[in-house]
C-alpha cells in the first residue's frame, strides 16, 4: 500500500527527518490561506500515488499566496495518468543547492534490507540505476544488528558530502531504517534529499510503501488508505479477498491461483486477445466467491467476453461448476464466456455448464481461442 | 531415491487442528504420506485422523522422531512456528501459510543461516513425490512418478504443468513449489543443485513469474553447473509494470522482474522456454 506523499513526510518527521513546512488543502482557497501563513514562496504539489506528477505539471512554484491560490485551482482540475488531482500539498519552497537521494528498500536476493543513495536526487532512481550504475550506493543492512552509523558515514563519503552535513545525514539515515523496521515497508524513501544553501538537509519529497501483510499489525497506518482513490471494482474486491488487477483488454478472465492467472492472460494474448483483468479468485470456488467475482469483471465497460479458468485438483468440479450457474442465475450476465474446468468430477462439472448453455472447453489453449473469438464476434 | 521427501519422510503437521490443517492431514495420510504428529499449542493429547496431536513441536519430535514439519499457521504466528520447527531440529520445514509480513521472513531467513533446517516456501504448495509422499496441498492424482523434476513459485499453474506431463506418460521425480514470497526459504538455484545430484531426475522443468531476479541468477547457474536438460515457462508476459499480480512477490519493479527479460536470459544460455504451460510438456518430450 502506498502512502501519499504528505502522509509519508509527516511520519518520517515524527521520527526526526527535517521536512519543509507546510499543509494540505482540498480547495484553491485553502491552498491560498496556507502560503498565507507559510509567506513567501511556496511549492504546490498534486498529492496522487503516481509517478511523473512533475512531468505532468503537477509540482508548480509559486511566488506569494496570490499566485499559489491561483496555481492550485489549475492543479486541482487536472487529471495525471487518469487520476483525478483532489488535494495538493503547500510547501515552503527550499533554497536547494544540491539534491540527493536516499531510500532503504528489500534486497530479495540478499534476502535483507538495503540502502540505497545516488548524487543523482530528484528523479526516478530506477532510471539513474540504468543510464548512470556507478553513481548508485547500495549496502546491505543485517537484519538483527540493523542500520549502522559507520554504514551510513561511508555513504556520505561515498557521495562526497561536504563535512558540515554528514553528522545531519546519519541522523537522518537512521531515522529512515527506524521508520521502515517500525511501519513494516518495502520502500521508505527520500527524494530528493536536499542539501540547502545554508547547509541544511531537508526532506522535500518523501515515499513510503507499506506492506500490506504486515497492516494487521498496524491499523492506524491502514487507515491511511486513499478510498478515493479506489475504483468500486477495488474495493469489492478487497472486501471478497480477491486479487484483481484492471487491464485494457475485452477478455474477462477469473482463474483460480496467481501464476495460472498471469498464464491465462498470457495465453488470450498469444491467441490474439487482450486481458481486461487479472483476477485469482483464490481456493474452492463457492457461489458466493464467484458471484462476486463475476460483478467485479463485469462492472468493466470494455469486457466482452469472459473466460474461467479453474484448476480444481482437490476441489470437486461439480461443485465449481453449480456455484458458477447459481452466480449466472444471480446475476444474468449479458456477455459470452466460456470456462474450463479440470480436477476431479471434470466430466460432470462440464455437463452442468453445458445444460446452462455455457461454451466449455478442455485445454486453456482451446479457451483462450474461444473468448477471443466471443469477444470480437 | 528422490528429493526432500519420499519413503523416509516423518511428518509433522504444525496447525493440525484447523479447519485446513485437518484436511489436509487426511488428504496426506490417504497419498500414503507417513504423518506421524500433529502440533498445535494447548491441544495436546487430542487425535486428529489417528494422528496425536502435541503442545510443542519439541515434544512432537522427542516422541515421534519427526524429520519434517508442515506449517498451516496463520500469518501472524507462522514465522514463529518456523523457528520453533527449526529449533526442535526438523529438518525441512513446508511452509504453505500466505501472507507472512516480508520484514518476518527476513528475520526468519537470517534465523535459519545458523541451523541445518531448509525451508520450503512460504506462501508454497509444498512438495510431492509421486507414490511416496506428498507434503502439501496439490492434488495428488494427477501425479505419476517418472523422471521429470519440477521447481515452480506457483501452485495451480504447477498442476497444470504436472497434468500436461502426466498425460503425455511423462512423470515426476518430485515436484517443489517454493513460494510466491519476495522472500523465501529455497530459490530455484538451490533445487536446480538438489536435482543435479538425483540419479532419478532426469530432466528439470522450472516454472517462474514475475518479480525479482530468481529465474536469470537459476540461468546463469544453469549455465554453469547443470548438466540435465531444463525446460521453463514463465509466466506474466502481459503483467503490467508496478502491480502486484495477486502474489506478493510478483510485482515489476522499476525495469527489474519482467518476464520478457527471465525469457531471454533463460534462452540466452540455450533452455528451451514454453509459451503456454501445456507446451512445457511438448518441449520436455522432445528433449526425452
Amino acid at each position: 500500500m502506498k502512502l501519499h506523499e504528505f502522509q509519508s513526510k509527516r511520519i518520517l518527521a515524527g521520527f526526526g527527518v527535517p521536512i519543509p513546512q507546510g499543509d494540505v488543502a482540498p480547495t484553491p482557497a485553502e491552498a491560498g490561506q496556507i502560503a498565507q501563513r507559510l509567506g513567501g514562496p511556496v511549492v504546490v504539489k498534486a498529492q496522487v500515488l503516481v509517478g511523473g506528477r512533475g512531468k505532468a505539471g503537477g509540482i508548480r512554484l509559486a511566488a506569494d499566496a496570490g499566485e499559489a491560490e491561483q496555481v492550485a485551482s489549475q492543479i486541482l482540475r487536472m487529471t495525471i495518468k487518469g487520476i483525478s488531482v483532489n488535494t495538493v500539498l503547500i510547501d515552503q519552497a527550499a533554497d536547494i543547492r544540491e539534491e540527493i537521494y536516499m531510500g532503504i528498500t528489500l534486497d530479495r536476493a540478499n534476502r535483507k534490507p538495503a540502502m540505497i543513495v545516488s548524487p543523482q536526487g530528484g528523479v526516478e532512481i530506477e532510471q539513474v540505476a540504468k543510464d548512470t550504475p556507478e553513481q548508485i550506493f547500495k549496502l546491505m543492512i543485517d537484519p538483527m544488528l540493523g542500520l549502522m552509523d559507520y554504514q551510513i558515514r561511508n555513504l556520505a563519503f561515498d557521495l562526497g558530502l561536504p563535512r558540515v552535513v554528514i553528522r545531519q545525514f546519519t541522523t537522518i539515515g537512521r531515522a529512515l531504517y527506524r521508520v521502515f523496521i517500525q511501519s513494516d515497508d518495502t520502500l521508505t524513501e527520500i527524494n530528493p534529499l536536499v542539501i540547502t544553501s545554508d547547509e541544511r538537509l531537508l526532506a522535500v519529497d518523501g515515499k513510503i510503501v507499506l506492506d500490506d501483510n504486515a497492516l494487521f499489525r498496524h491499523r492506524d497506518l491502514g487507515e491511511l488508505r486513499d478510498v478515493q482513490r479506489q475504483s468500486e471494482a477495488e474495493r469489492q474486491a478487497r472486501q471478497a479477498g480477491i486479487s484483481y488487477v484492471k487491464l485494457d483488454g475485452k477478455i474477462g478472465c477469473m482463474v483460480n491461483g496467481a501464476g495460472l492467472a498471469m498464464a491465462t492472460m498470457d495465453v488470450i494474448s498469444l491467441y490474439g486477445g487482450q486481458p481486461a483483468n487479472f483476477l485469482d479468485i483464490g481456493g474452492g470456488a463457492k457461489a458466493d466467491r464467484v458471484a462476486a467475482a463475476l460483478r467485479i469483471i463485469l462492472s468493466d465497460p470494455n469486457v466482452k467476453s469472459v473466460l474461467f479458468n479453474i484448476f480444481g485438483g482437490i476441489t470437486r468440479c461439480d461443485e465449481v461448476a453449480r456455484g458458477i450457474v447459481t452466480a449466472l442465475n444471480e446475476i444474468e450476465p449479458q456477455v459470452p464466456m466460456v470456462a474450463r474446468l479440470v480436477g476431479l468430477n471434470e466430466e460432470e462439472g462440464q455437463q452442468i455448464l453445458a445444460d446452462a448453455e455455457m461454451a466449455t472447453a478442455t485445454s486453456l489453449v482451446e479457451a483462450a481461442q474461444t473468448a477471443v473469438e466471443l469477444a470480437s464476434g | 531415491m528422490s528429493i526432500l521427501v519420499g519413503n523416509g519422510t516423518r511428518l509433522a503437521i504444525q496447525g493440525i487442528t484447523g479447519h485446513e490443517g485437518m484436511f489436509h492431514t487426511q488428504q496426506m495420510i490417504e497419498y500414503g504420506t507417513p504423518v506421524v504428529a500433529g502440533v498445535t499449542p494447548g491441544k495436546g493429547g487430542e487425535w486428529v485422523h489417528g494422528v496425536p496431536v502435541f503442545d510443542t513441536v519439541r515434544e512432537a519430535v522427542n516422541t515421534t522422531g519427526a524429520n519434517t514439519s508442515i506449517i498451516y499457521v496463520p500469518a501472524p504466528f507462522a514465522s514463529d512456528a518456523i523457528m520453533e520447527a527449526a529449533d526442535a531440529g526438523i529438518q525441512l520445514i513446508v511452509c504453505v501459510t500466505e501472507g507472512i509480513p516480508v520484514l518476518d521472513m527476513v528475520r526468519v531467513c537470517h534465523f535459519l543461516d545458523g541451523t541445518d533446517a531448509r525451508l520450503i516456501g512460504p506462501n508454497c504448495p509444498g512438495i510431492i513425490t509421486p507414490g511416496e509422499a506428498k507434503v502439501g496441498i496439490m492434488p495428488g492424482h494427477i501425479h505419476l512418478p517418472g523422471p521429470v523434476g519440477l521447481v515452480s513459485r506457483s501452485g495451480t499453474l504447477t498442476y497444470e504443468v504436472v497434468q500436461a506431463l502426466t498425460d503425455r506418460g511423462l512423470g515426476q521425480s518430485t515436484a517443489v513449489g517454493i513460494g510466491g514470497d519476495p522472500i523465501i526459504g529455497t530459490t530455484f538455484i538451490d533445487m536446480l543443485r538438489l536435482f543435479e545430484s538425483d540419479p532419478m531426475t532426469g530432466h528439470v522443468v522450472l516454472i517462474g513469474e514475475i518479480g525479482g531476479s530468481d529465474e536469470e541468477r537459476a540461468a546463469q547457474f544453469i549455465a554453469a553447473e547443470i548438466s540435465k536438460p531444463v525446460t521453463a515457462f514463465i509466466a506474466g508476459r502481459t503483467a503490467p509494470p508496478g502491480q502486484r499480480m495477486g502474489h506478493a512477490g510478483a510485482i515489476i519493479e522499476g525495469s527489474e522482474g519482467t518476464a520478457q527479460e527471465k525469457i531471454a536470459t533463460l534462452e540466452a544460455v540455450g533452455i528451451g522456454v514454453a509459451s503456454y504451460p501445456a507446451e512445457v510438456a511438448d518441449l520436455v518430450a522432445e528433449r526425452m
